[in-house]
């Protein structure tokens, strides 16, 4: 095998500055929606308790209702960052 | 409690030991360049790489950690579940990417790409040793834990079984046996926790449940007159001396010298308890008798059952997903909790009493003392819930032992779909987990001595099959995860340290067999750590791995990829800081002072337990002095490994 130190050739894929731009600024963006929802889950919790002991949705809590939601976004973000994120050449 | 040794757990468990040996060997006698060895030659599929992240992620701290949480505190213990899963997101959207595009085989190289600095080779390549070893102790205490009560081996046989075989793994193949052993794992875990999910599902929920074999289990008795218990013939009531005095507690002598206690409800109402006491000498009698499991010995029984369900019923029959959760939410479960009482001869009892607690209480966050204070309105009280929540979500993108899972798929794609898999593995078993922990909270075969037990005795309330297979399922998983955690190790040391920071000059094969030392060096510290630490709590540990991974990576990975002025003096310094503080912060902490030191917990020198809301900004913070004092890189386009 070619080259064993750190910066040894190997082929890679192709680099393409739009796709690596636009990937990243997608990524920050879904990024930023999940923090928000996962903040205010934290906040919720930490400075409402009751709130997240009642009934929310078919009688089940808040608490136990948004933390399947906060894994389902998860789940979704995930993807939908798949399917709209640019592929390298 | 004493457990019965299982035959059938022992000889699956082999048979699953034997079949990872076997796959490691073959695969190990077909890979043999550098790249095979550290990242798998880049050659995994991606879905077999994305259940291999969770199985990888799923480790024993998280599968028998989570589970036992929820079963003895209830919804406190879903909190890790959302906390783990949510930090994929940091992975996946920030992390995976660039990492794929920067590195080769480790997360130092990434981090270098830009500067070719040594000191980053050497500050990166410490953290991931640390950070690694933090994170090994729970897995080899959790293996020994494991072993104690269903093989009936003593603790460190288990330690040294574990390490044993997860060094031989990771010596024969490399990341290509690790991958599938996780992917074996993996699959396994998510697949039988599905099935025994539908089996708490199909079986409802009762106040007098049975075990496997249709026995009633004992249903511990509650406001009882107390005029009942000290007016039976031959009955003495004790007195209420030394360290009893003031105390809740009755203690009454029966006519065959056999001493109970009852804690006292309210007026003239006694309820049962079960008392552990050690003599001075460390003989120790349960409930009044020798502790065993023959005639006249006594042993702990086992509990968790509701004791009063929604719309007054004794049973539900079977229930749906939801209607298994409101039906929880509006009954009331029998939750256990302790007392020490110091007696006066110099041996110790442990009281263990009966503590009914509503759904609505138990459902929510704060039901368990970790978290309690976080219903207070005291906002410092706050901090160490948001701090750990913190944690978990920066933790997991800076896990050396996940990071690397980047460098065993072929392209930036695979790296996305497998995460993708990954996250979806893992978010399903998480949801899966909260119904587990809920199962075994009402199973009636808790152990409330050792929480870590709650998932495979949910099992036991099923099948002796059943608990035999997810016990074996669970070694599995140890293994897997430590077999995972000391390859990042090996690379660290024979890729950064040897390689980029010493620039020894060592060809493929020299490359490889330095990694295979380091490996086996890794194993017998990670035996001796686990033999060492046999008292800790494995879930508590975990948290603290994450703590110091997120301080001391996360603010580095980040600004490297979001902040063109960063410099190398900057990225080394966040680095070196955020590991010393979130260490520092944790041996000076309450819970530290408890359980490492023995220490009053009031004397703790830190306000929180968990550091991550102080010394994840303080890493960045760091990392911005720094880069702004220090002279901009010349170069800052980030460029490719190849280049």
């Amino acid at each position: 095998m070619a080259g064993l130190d750190f910066k040894a050739p190997e082929a890679r894929e192709q680099e393409d500055a739009a796709v690596v731009a636009h990937n990243t600024r997608l990524g920050l963006v879904l990024f930023a929606v999940y923090v928000a929802f996962y903040g205010s889950f934290m906040a919720l919790s930490a400075f409402r308790p009751a709130a997240m002991s009642r009934p929310f949705l078919g009688g089940v809590n808040l608490a136990v209702v948004y933390g399947f939601a906060l894994i389902a976004a998860a789940i979704v973000l995930a993807l939908l960052y798949m399917r709209i994120c640019r592929k390298a050449k | 409690m004493i457990h019965a040794t299982s035959l059938t757990a022992v000889l699956i468990f082999l048979f699953f030991a034997g079949i990872v040996l076997a796959i490691s060997f073959y695969l190990g006698s077909r890979a043999k360049s550098a790249s095979g060895y550290f990242a798998a030659g880049g050659g995994i599929h991606w879905a077999v790489n994305g259940i291999a992240f969770a199985g990888d992620y799923l480790s024993a701290a998280s599968f028998l950690g989570i589970c036992g949480m929820i079963a003895f505190f209830g919804y406190d213990g879903f909190l890790y579940s959302i906390g783990y899963l949510a930090g994929w997101i940091v992975a996946l959207f920030i992390v995976a990417e660039p990492l794929k595009r920067l590195g080769r085989f480790t997360f130092a190289d990434a981090l270098d790409n830009k500067f070719n600095s040594r000191g980053i080779k050497l500050a990166a390549a410490i953290s991931t040793l640390v950070v690694s070893c933090f994170y090994l102790i729970p897995q080899m205490v959790g293996a020994g834990a494991l072993v104690q009560p269903l093989l009936g081996f003593p603790h460190y046989v288990g330690v040294i079984g574990v390490g044993l075989i997860v060094t031989l793994i990771v010596t024969t193949a490399g990341m290509v046996s690790t991958t599938w052993v996780q992917f074996i794992k993996g699959s396994l875990l998510v697949v039988l926790c599905a099935v025994i999910t539908v089996m708490i599902l199909w079986r409802g929920l009762s106040t007098k449940p049975t075990d496997a074999a249709g026995r009633p289990v004992h249903i511990a008795q509650r406001n009882v007159p107390a005029a009942e218990i000290t007016g039976a013939p031959g009955a003495v009531v004790l007195p209420e001396d030394g360290a009893w005095a003031g105390k809740p507690y009755l203690r009454v002598r029966d006519a065959a010298g056999r001493v109970s206690v009852w804690r006292r409800e309210g007026a003239a109402l006694l309820a049962e308890t079960q008392t552990m006491m050690v003599r001075a000498d460390g003989s120790k009698l349960v409930n009044g008798l020798p502790r065993g499991k023959g005639a006249g010995e006594a042993d702990l029984y086992p509990v968790g059952y509701a004791s009063k369900l929604a719309g007054g019923v004794e049973e539900t029959g079977p229930l749906g997903p939801l209607a298994f959760l409101r039906t929880l939410q509006q009954s009331e479960v029998i939750l256990w909790s302790s007392d020490k009482i110091a007696e006066a001869d110099g041996g110790t009892t442990t009281i263990y009493y009966q503590k009914p607690t509503p759904g609505s209480d138990f459902m929510a966050p704060g039901s368990s003392p970790t978290f309690r204070k976080v219903r207070g309105d005291k906002f410092a009280d706050k901090l160490d819930f948001l701090s750990l929540m913190l944690a978990l979500f920066c933790g997991t993108a800076s896990l050396p032992h996940i990071l690397i899972r980047y460098y065993t798929v072929k392209d930036q794609a695979s790296a996305r779909k497998s995460t993708v898999v990954g996250i979806a593995a893992i978010g399903f078993f998480y949801v899966l987990t909260l119904y587990l922990g809920l199962g075994a909270m009402t199973s009636g075969t808790l152990d409330f001595t050792d929480s870590n037990m709650s998932a495979p005795l949910l099992a036991r309330s099923f099948n002796e099959l059943l608990f035999a297979v997810i016990s074996a399922v669970a070694f599995t998983t140890v293994i897997g995860t430590v077999s995972g955690l000391i390859m990042a190790a090996s690379g660290a040391v024979a890729h950064d340290l040897m390689t980029n920071f010493l620039q020894m000059k060592l060809d493929d094969y020299q490359k490889v067999r330095a990694a295979k030392i380091a490996a086996v060096c890794v194993g017998l510290l990670a035996i001796c750590l686990g033999i060492l630490f046999s008292k800790m709590n494995v879930n508590f540990l975990v948290g603290w791995a994450f703590n110091i991974a997120a301080s001391a990576n996360l603010p580095a990975l980040v600004m490297l990829l979001f902040w063109k002025r960063t410099t190398k003096q900057g990225i080394t310094a966040a680095i070196v800081v955020g590991m010393v503080s979130s260490l520092a912060w944790i041996l000076l902490s309450a819970q530290a002072f408890r359980d490492v030191y023995g220490l009053d917990p009031t004397r703790a020198l830190v306000p929180f337990s968990q550091p991550a809301i102080v010394t994840i900004p303080l890493g960045f913070l760091v990392l911005i002095v720094v880069s702004l004092l220090t002279p901009r890189h010349e170069d800052n386009a980030p460029r490719p490994a190849t280049a």
